[in-house]
């Protein structure tokens, strides 16, 4: 029977299984691929089928530890848009993985693949966890099965990216959020999720709260608060569709998300509004998104640029988070989405790039656009959408956050956001001025590329547009997570 | 201040003694002159436990009257008490649950306090601190002997055994293996 | 749990207590008599086989009935030599008990490798000395027992340490030292012993607690006690007393490696708690003190500082030696909270630390079969050539490290939990601080396993070469149970917890 349940513990065991059929038929690509296809495809099917069931709260005990530590899935609405982005997402990076490897000729082709499948079961397992404990697993789940994908290459510099990658976000996972986690036990006396914030009933004192917050936010190294956002651009070693899905997507938005349901069900907005670390948080959010803007400003390597600039763009959740009003949070939610299609088209553009010219630094890429004018148009739509310009995705969120900002009297920090988007403008749109108007340079297509790893970023780019008329319903999904009623939304909106 | 010099004598010799082979461990490098510190060390704590079960006045713990049905010969037990006791229990928990009702806590000897209360009035010391240390001793022999054999086969394969060459030795080995 | 107490005979079950240490102590006569290496291991294994056995019937047994006390040849205690088993120390001798069956049963090739054909049977039968030695102390309730117990384990730990001379002579300098150090705590401890029984007359360690409850305490306990904490202390390797461990460690047999950093330090950390609980009492203002002054600061400093020695060694064995010291001080900062839930805490770790540290030394015992391995740059490349064993050994190294999955989080949790419950954020931050250095060496020996390329011999590289199954079963289980008990934590929980009330309540 299809019970929500069941399509619970499909969420993690399908791409789980995926792996393993990867990994049988490590010897036979063609069969290897479709094992990776059809996993996604029914993980889609099967994430679209728990959105519908979310407002039920289905609910599963995975595991008992030991009295009072449960490993527990429970749906809620944010959990299932994050499962449904990260799933819907991996199909598109699946087609555009397949022409990528290919076309590349990487090595260990089926170990990518089967950390690949790991990676997403960790992503499932991080958006249905029903409680901080699940959540911290799966967290961690993730950061190991990711970093034989960023060592993907195996030569030196790749080793380092690794390292770096590895013990930053394992050393604030174990240093950081692990206390912070054990210490929400022995305050509240469980790690469950509970709407309007697990610590905002038990009665905590202003100092205990800061701590806490502090300590999540930074423990939470995947959201790439500075200064723990070196591992990013380190990881940008790893090939293209890694950096595309994960470091876009998956990985990077599993922080967030982790941050966002700390916020939520763990403090609560009432209480983190309360909180005087919470300001503190909202100014580093803040400097964060500036900082990251202009550093990217300054890196001719296109990964690296939008590393950087995804650095800038997670901390638009954080800072919704910190600001403690729920329309910040609600455009915090949005902006997991927004960017999360935005900047995998960004990316896969860049991996196309590569594939057709072997050209990684922008001030290469002259002219170019001539002869792959699809490519180009995708990333100016994907560019556009995160600077935040209407018709697309990306404007949203936005909206949200500079309406939240001045609800919540941080007036100032609505300037951190429009310098931000101006900031945007300034490092995202040379590329696509260089690519269609500058005189084509030395750069020439080694070969035409395959039409796997075009289609896909025309694909996304065409989602961003979509997505800008989804939301309405979206926000109505959405809302009731963050406001007690719609009612008190559609007032707020 | 004398006095409690005087009181507890045996104890100057001990800690003398004890001092004087910890010393011995801690300053030579010579590995079979430390192994005669450890001696002296352990000899000194072996005193320390012969000499608490001496009692003033006391006789050796062995029974005078002794009669062969006692079935055992336990603590101090007095001849007489002994022998009525051994008719309706031959074995030790009874014997010590008899003696054991008194509930006064007999901090000190036990023998010598259940021997007081005897109508034969004989002092005996307390022979369980020779037991212990006879023990103790052939631990200490054991030890010994395996540190001496240690020692020689030190000496086979570093050609000495002072401390320092040894160290010295094993360094080079550690630096060389390093490269 | 009824089937536990009643698999054995009655006959045996009632003489269970005497037989688990009688048993080893006959058996390694035997295998010192026969001729033959292999026939030695098999008088072992059937040693260590029927002591894992008898001390699970004690579990049932203590389960069912509550403390199991025995008389030794029938003499009533405080007289008498008391055996009594309660739920501290059954957590032990079944900890001795299973995880010495593991490491005979992995003996076998690795002695084989490492020690001189003639050598063999007498190698078996120090071990069965040593082993004799751990049970009875875990298992007798009376002080002086302790005493030559500690000293039967030790004396013939020397000699199997010294047997890694075959290998490296620094064993036997490694040896010499941990005979010197290793006596003077026991002298330690046994004058310790003598003040007590200065004080009290007695020698029965429930007796003691009897008498100095009644009595109170002066100076001559207080001597006893600061004599009897270094003295154990020294053989608990407590910071910064175990300056003789990391060499043992290294230069000795692999076999022995895997078997003492598994039992032998833990069992000297029992005595302590042990002598602090039950014989003091924890509301004793200088124990209290010494809870928060000694154990808590002298195992916060070991968790960080040894920890840190760990990262900059090059041996692997010896990183791994430091990393003990770290692991104890773990144990001590539970047992420092003075709470049933620090110690159950503490204790946990200490079960759990068996099972981490077993298959580690275990699996670093496969690799030096196979390839010598003894540095931390030796281990490159083991992931292709021994991926079996380089399975094995990156769990229980991510599971030292306490990630989720594995017992090592299990740990953390609650030893962290514990520590809020006392407020002592600042151990907190130490722990926290302890896991970071250790994911730091630990990340050091995982990079030379999996990023590394194997060693190649004149352009040729190393091929693939599994460990006997003998080795790998036993290393695997140890793995493997590194995962089952974060998922089932509750046996160990439970027996953890168990255990720090059966000495919390006040016997």
């Amino acid at each position: 029977m299809w019970t929500p349940e069941l399509s619970l513990a499909l969420a993690l065991v399908l791409p789980a299984l995926g792996g393993v059929f990867v990994a049988l038929l490590g010897s036979r690509p063609n069969l290897r691929e479709a094992a990776t296809l059809i996993a996604a495809v029914l993980l889609a099917f099967n994430v679209a089928y728990l959105v519908e069931v979310a407002q039920g709260h289905p609910t599963l005990n995975l595991a008992t530890l030991a009295p009072g530590l449960h490993l527990v899935f429970k749906l809620e609405p944010l959990g299932a848009v994050f499962a449904a982005v990260a799933s819907g997402l991996w199909i598109v990076n699946s087609l555009y993985s397949i022409g990528y490897m290919r076309s590349n000729n990487e090595k260990n082709q089926t170990r990518f693949y089967v950390c690949f499948c790991i990676a997403i079961a960790g992503a499932m397992g991080v958006a249905l966890s029903g409680n901080l404990l699940t959540m911290f697993l799966f967290y961690e789940v993730l950061t190991l099965s990711t970093y034989p994908l960023v060592t993907h290459k195996g030569d030196a510099k790749a080793k380092r990216g690794g390292a770096i990658y590895l013990s930053i976000l394992l050393g604030t996972s174990i240093g950081l959020l692990l206390p912070a986690v054990i210490a929400t036990h022995f305050l509240a006396g469980s790690t469950d999720f509970v709407a309007g914030g697990l610590l905002a009933i038990n009665e905590i004192t202003p100092a205990i709260s800061s701590v806490l917050l502090v300590l999540f936010a930074f423990g939470i190294g995947k959201a790439a608060l500075m200064p723990v956002h070196p591992w990013l651009p380190n990881a940008m070693v790893a090939p293209t569709p890694v950096s595309a899905l994960l470091h876009a997507v998956a990985v990077v938005k599993a922080g967030v998300f982790a941050m966002l349901k700390v916020g939520t069900y763990i403090f609560g907005p009432a209480l983190i509004a309360i909180t005087p670390a919470a300001d503190a948080l909202a100014w580093i959010a803040g400097i964060s998104i500036v900082l990251a803007s202009v550093v990217a400003m300054t890196k001719d390597n296109l990964k690296a640029r939008l590393a950087f600039s995804t650095v800038s763009q997670l901390s638009y959740v954080t800072l919704g988070v910190m600001l403690g009003s729920p329309l910040a949070m609600l455009g915090g939610a949005l902006q997991i989405v927004m960017h999360a299609w935005g900047k995998i088209t960004l990316f896969m553009s860049a991996g196309a790039i590569y594939t057709a010219t072997g050209k990684t630094e922008i001030s290469q890429m002259d002219g170019l656009g001539r002869y792959m004018p699809w490519l180009f148009i995708a990333y100016t739509v994907g560019a556009l959408s995160i600077i935040g310009l209407p018709p697309l995705g990306g404007s949203w969120p936005k909206l949200f956050l500079l309406q939240g900002a001045w609800d919540s009297g941080q007036g100032w920090l609505m300037v951190a956001l429009i310098a931000s988007s101006i900031l945007n403008v300034a490092y995202l749109l040379p590329l696509s001025a260089r690519g269609f108007f500058s005189p084509p340079a030395e750069a020439k297509l080694k070969k035409q590329p395959p039409m796997l790893v075009i289609l896909p970023p025309v694909i996304t780019a065409l989602g961003v547009v979509v997505l800008f008329f989804l939301i309405g319903p979206l926000r109505d999904y959405l809302a009731p997570v963050f406001f007690s009623s719609t009612l008190a939304a559609e007032a707020a909106l | 201040m004398l006095e409690i010099l005087a009181e507890r004598f045996n104890y100057i010799p001990i800690i003398i003694l004890m001092m004087i082979g910890l010393y011995v461990v801690i300053a030579t490098g010579n590995l079979v002159k430390r192994l005669v510190g450890l001696s002296i060390f352990q000899t000194s704590v072996f005193l320390l436990y012969i000499t608490i079960g001496k009692v003033f006045g006391g006789a050796p713990p062995i029974l005078e009257n002794y009669k062969a049905d006692d079935g055992y010969g336990h603590g101090g037990e007095g001849a007489g008490h002994g022998a009525a006791e051994a008719g309706h229990a031959a074995d030790a928990a009874a014997g010590y649950a008899a003696d054991h009702a008194a509930p006064a806590a007999d901090a000190g000897a036990h023998a010598a306090s259940d021997a007081a209360h005897q109508a034969t009035e004989i002092l005996y010391s307390n022979p369980l601190p020779h037991v212990l240390i006879l023990t103790a001793i052939v631990v200490g022999v054991a030890t010994l002997a395996v540190g001496l054999a240690l020692v020689v086969r030190i000496r086979e394969s570093y050609g000495t055994i002072e401390d320092d060459a040894l160290n010295a030795a094993d360094y080079s080995l550690e630096s060389g293996s390093a490269e | 749990m009824q089937f536990l107490a009643d698999f054995l005979p009655a006959g045996v079950a009632m003489h269970a207590p005497a037989l688990i240490v009688v048993i080893p102590l006959i058996t390694a006569a035997l295998a010192a008599l026969v001729p033959n290496g292999r026939v030695a291991w098999i008088v072992a294994l059937v040693t260590a086989a029927a002591v894992a056995l008898l001390s699970l019937n004690l579990l049932g047994q203590v389960i069912n009935e509550g403390v199991i006390s025995y008389h030794m040849g029938g003499w009533a205690p405080p007289l008498g030599i008391e055996y009594r088993v309660d739920m501290l120390n059954i957590a032990l001798l079944l900890l001795v008990g299973i995880v010495g069956l593991l490491c005979v049963f992995y003996a076998l090739p690795s002695v084989a490798d490492e020690i001189a054909q003639n050598k063999q049977a007498l190698f078996y039968s120090a071990f069965l000395v040593c082993f004799a030695g751990l049970l009875g102390v875990t298992i007798t309730g009376d002080a002086f027992n302790v005493f030559v117990f500690l000293e039967i384990s030790s004396i013939s730990t020397y000699v199997l340490i010294a047997m890694g001379a075959g290998k490296d002579r620094r064993a036997l300098t490694a040896s010499y030292n941990y005979l010197i150090l290793g006596t003077i705590g026991a002298t330690f401890f046994v004058i310790g012993v003598g003040f007590l029984y200065m004080a009290t007359g007695t020698l029965n360690m429930a007796d003691m607690a009897a008498i100095l409850e009644v009595n109170g305490h002066n100076r001559v306990t207080q001597a006893a006690f600061a004599f009897i904490v270094v003295g154990l202390g020294l053989k608990a390797a407590m910071f910064p007393l175990h300056v003789w461990l990391p060499n043992a460690y290294a230069f000795a047999p692999n076999f022995v490696t895997a078997f003492l950093a598994s039992t032998a330090t833990k069992v000297a950390f029992y005595a302590l708690i042990r002598f602090l609980f039950s014989v003091f009492h924890p509301d004793v203002s200088f124990v209290e003190m010494s809870f928060v002054w000694l154990f808590a600061v002298v195992g916060t400093v070991a968790m960080v500082v040894a920890s840190l020695q760990a990262v900059f060694q090059t041996d692997a064995r010896r990183l791994l030696a430091y990393s003990s010291v770290a692991q104890v001080g773990y144990m001590m900062l539970g047992l420092g909270m003075g709470t049933a839930s620090g110690l159950q805490a503490g204790l946990l770790h200490l079960m759990n630390h068996a099972l981490m540290k077993g298959a580690l030394f275990m699996a670093l015992g496969a690799f030096a079969l196979n390839f010598g391995v003894r540095r931390v740059k030796d281990l490159a490349g083991m992931s292709k050539t021994m991926p079996a064993s380089a399975t094995a050994f990156t769990i229980a190294g991510l599971s030292l490290v306490g990630v989720p999955l594995t017992v090592g989080f299990t740990s953390k949790w609650y030893l962290v939990t514990a520590a809020l419950e006392r407020g002592w954020w600042w151990a907190v931050a130490a722990l926290m601080l302890s896991s970071l250095l250790a994911l730091a060496y630990v990340a050091r020996l995982l990079s030379a396993i999996w990023m590394d390329s194997p060693p190649s011999h004149h352009g040729e590289l190393a091929q693939r070469r599994l460990a006997p199954w003998m080795v790998l079963l036993p290393m695997s289980l140890l793995a493997l149970a590194n995962i089952y008990f974060f998922f089932h934590a509750d046996p160990l929980v439970w027996l953890a917890r168990s255990a720090a009330e059966a000495v919390m309540g006040g016997n």
